[in-house]
């Protein structure tokens, strides 16, 4: 059976040019790149190729490109790395739609005694821009907010609140994982501080990922040992990683009209088929500001991992946001912040495209939706046969 | 992905018995929407009270719908009395077992045929309200069906209890009450980790008197004000008196202030020291800093 594969938001196929790119550096090119030989050597120019390779897809300078090993790990070192340099200021701003790698930092941070204020969003997701101006003072030491929800795909505003959060003084860090790679971004015109990025979600390996740091922002380092990374991130480099990330932003950069377009098309093509389809079904999160490759679509009256099953017999590979599939109890917190009723929460199906999808793929699964939910109908007592 | 049996996955793609019987004996409604999972289970009995017909419709993931259709060939053809007896160990048995986080699947089966049964005696008679008191807000499970779930399974940890009926897993806030419960009835069995230190430490530092402070509200205060929406900050500390800040629902509340300041310096006398006394910071409270769960 043909794998389908819409789960692209969860992680990304690695591309071929980035594999055969990164191939030799696990074999006979194995150097250390702080090697003073030319053996060590020629690895370190690969790395200075692939910071370049990163910066010009985001519109930055290289040395603000930090390797790291995760979109966690940036997430964590920008959070910690920041407030651990910010004196008396003893709050941090962020939402309540965060992804967990945010929210478990900021968590943790309150236990140990700063202040969190976690922002709504409304019922289509968007960001309380009043609730956020009203919540950022004097204490405030950062402000977290991601680019770009990995459940809806909603895009928040981020140009525009980095610039106020700027004009009060304060740190502006944004997880950008799901963003970076799916819409043009620009740091050259922007006031963003700190971004986080994850190699595999852009069609990199795992493993991977990157921390940018604005030319002048102070972050002490969360890992510390050796020189590496400027001092500001110690241990030997995943090389074949970074190697592969950077060619993996190359091919991002030449892929993005393509994203924005062709795949957009194929998302909003797949969107409208199942919606027509499938009555009571509808789409979590506003459809205007929304990353091209994703739809978040609640179907009500049944369960989501009993849907994504049923899916995964035709060898479609989506996600859910419901209790069931996570192995916790409760649906996701992102449609609970968006109040998106319990009926519906626990019903959502999240599709995540990519280049590599086709149209055929989206014809074959728009077809076997129906057919899937109406089965999973026949057995809920929600539903009056 | 979870580690399914062939046995469940066999259910789930081909349920047994799907539907609803008009003219049921008994009837039998559990778990809701709100819950992430649902069953609804109807029987036809005949004149020797011998179940001849049922039938399930569920709204679940996978191993919830495998729970129910195989409930219900398991009890097709069982007179009451032995039908009765089936737990939810024998529906996760007959399923070739079920992963640990979804035991509470076998669960919710066994507490549908148990109230099925009982809306069936209800209608001849007998008294079957489900008793009990309310533990876990989240789930709305009682004292009653953790004991029996504890019971029958042998549990020793939250954990485990929150595997075979969810409590304990949405906020948190019952947590030390399901840990007494399993106590009570497990004994020396029972691996809770509460435990408060019986002594308190006698002399502290102004420094670990602050950190023990912090800490109580974290682990003792935090995740019941958070239960309902509110939030506490530790904003001073000065010759014993802590002052604090009450945000979100608390904060809003004037009543919830005066007791819920009674029982902070009454956990921060039990665990920190009895010279302690609170206060609370009233002007820092604004509008918008306020945490609704709507969970």
């Amino acid at each position: 059976m043909t794998t389908i594969y819409m789960d692209n938001n969860a992680t990304t196929k690695v591309a071929d040019e980035v594999i055969e790119e990164m191939m030799p550096y696990f074999g006979q090119l194995y150097g250390n790149p702080s090697s003073i030989h030319t053996f060590g050597g020629q690895v370190g120019k690969k790395i200075v190729e692939a910071r370049q390779r990163v910066a010009s897809l985001i519109g930055c300078q290289p040395e603000e490109i930090i390797f790291t090993s995760c979109g966690t790990e940036s997430d964590n070192t920008a959070i910690r790395g920041a407030l651990s340099l910010s004196g008396v200021k003893r709050k941090i701003v962020t939402t309540r739609v965060e992804h967990p790698a945010v929210v478990g930092t900021c968590r943790k941070l309150e236990n140990e005694g700063y202040m969190l204020v976690e922002v709504g969003v409304d019922k289509d997701g968007n960001l309380g821009m009043d609730e956020l101006r009203d919540s950022i003072d004097d204490n405030t030491a950062i402000v977290s907010i991601m680019y770009a929800n990995n459940e809806t795909g909603v895009i928040f505003p981020i140009h525009e609140i980095a610039e106020f959060v700027k004009s009060k003084g304060i740190l502006f860090h944004t997880d950008a994982v799901q963003a970076v790679g799916k819409i043009p971004i620009n740091l050259a015109e922007s006031n963003i501080d700190l971004l986080s990025i994850s190699g595999h979600k852009l069609h990199a390996p795992k493993g991977v990922g990157v921390l940018y740091v604005r030319k002048g922002t102070r972050i002490s380092p969360f890992m510390l040992g050796g020189h590496q990374e400027s001092g500001k991130r110690a241990g030997t480099e995943n090389v074949p990683g970074i190697i592969a990330l950077g060619k993996a932003c190359q091919l991002a950069g030449d892929n993005i009209v393509d994203e924005n377009t062709r795949v957009k098309n194929l998302r909003d093509k797949l969107e409208k088929a199942i919606l027509t389809s499938c009555p009571d079904s509808f789409v979590n999160g506003n459809t205007k500001d929304r990353l091209p490759n994703t739809t978040n679509i609640s179907f009500e009256y049944i369960e989501g991992e009993a849907i994504l099953l049923m899916m995964n017999k035709f060898g479609i590979c989506a996600s859910s946001g419901s209790a069931c599939t996570s192995g916790s109890l409760e649906p996701s917190h992102v449609l609970r912040a968006m109040g998106v009723p319990f009926t519906a929460a626990h019903g959502s199906i999240r599709f995540s495209l990519s280049r590599y999808n086709t149209e055929q793929e989206i014809d074959f699964v728009a077809e076997k939706m129906a057919p899937i939910v109406n089965r999973l109908r026949e057995l809920s007592p929600f539903v009056k046969s | 992905m979870w580690d399914y049996t062939d046995k469940v996955m066999e259910h789930f793609m081909n349920p047994k018995n799907v539907g609803f019987i008009e003219d049921a004996d008994g009837v039998g409604e559990v778990g809701s929407l709100a819950c992430g999972d649902a069953l609804t289970l109807t029987f036809k009995l005949d004149k020797d009270e011998k179940i001849v017909d049922v039938k399930f419709k569920t709204f679940g993931c996978a191993s919830a719908v495998a729970s129910s259709s195989v409930l219900t060939e398991i009890v097709k053809g069982m007179t009451l009395e032995e039908a009765e007896k089936v737990t939810n160990q024998d529906i996760a048995e007959r399923l070739g077992g079920l992963p640990e986080q979804k035991m509470h699947c076998s669960v919710m089966g066994q507490e549908a045929l148990e109230a099925a049964i009982a809306n069936y005696r209800g209608k001849n008679g007998t008294d079957a309200v489900k008793a009990g008191n309310i533990v876990c807000t989240c789930f709305g499970v009682t004292d009653v069906e953790i004991k029996k779930v504890i019971h029958e399974n042998d549990l020793t940890t939250v954990e485990q209890v929150t595997n075979y009926c969810k409590a304990g897993g949405g906020c948190g806030g019952c947590v030390g009450q399901i840990e007494k419960i399993i106590e009570e009835i497990q004994g020396q069995k029972a691996e809770t980790k509460h435990a408060p230190p019986k002594t308190k430490p006698s002399k502290l530092t102004n420094i670990q008197k602050i950190q023990l402070i912090q800490q109580t509200i974290n682990e003792q205060i935090r995740p019941a004000l958070r239960a309902d929406g509110g939030d506490i900050d530790l904003v001073d500390f000065d010759a014993n008196k802590v002052t604090v800040a009450f945000r979100g629902m608390c904060a809003k509340c004037k009543m919830a202030e005066i007791t819920m300041k009674d029982v902070v310096e009454a956990k921060l006398k039990e665990f920190v020291s009895e010279e302690l006394f609170v206060e609370e910071q009233k002007d820092s409270v604004k509008p918008h800093e306020h945490r609704e769960d709507n969970s």
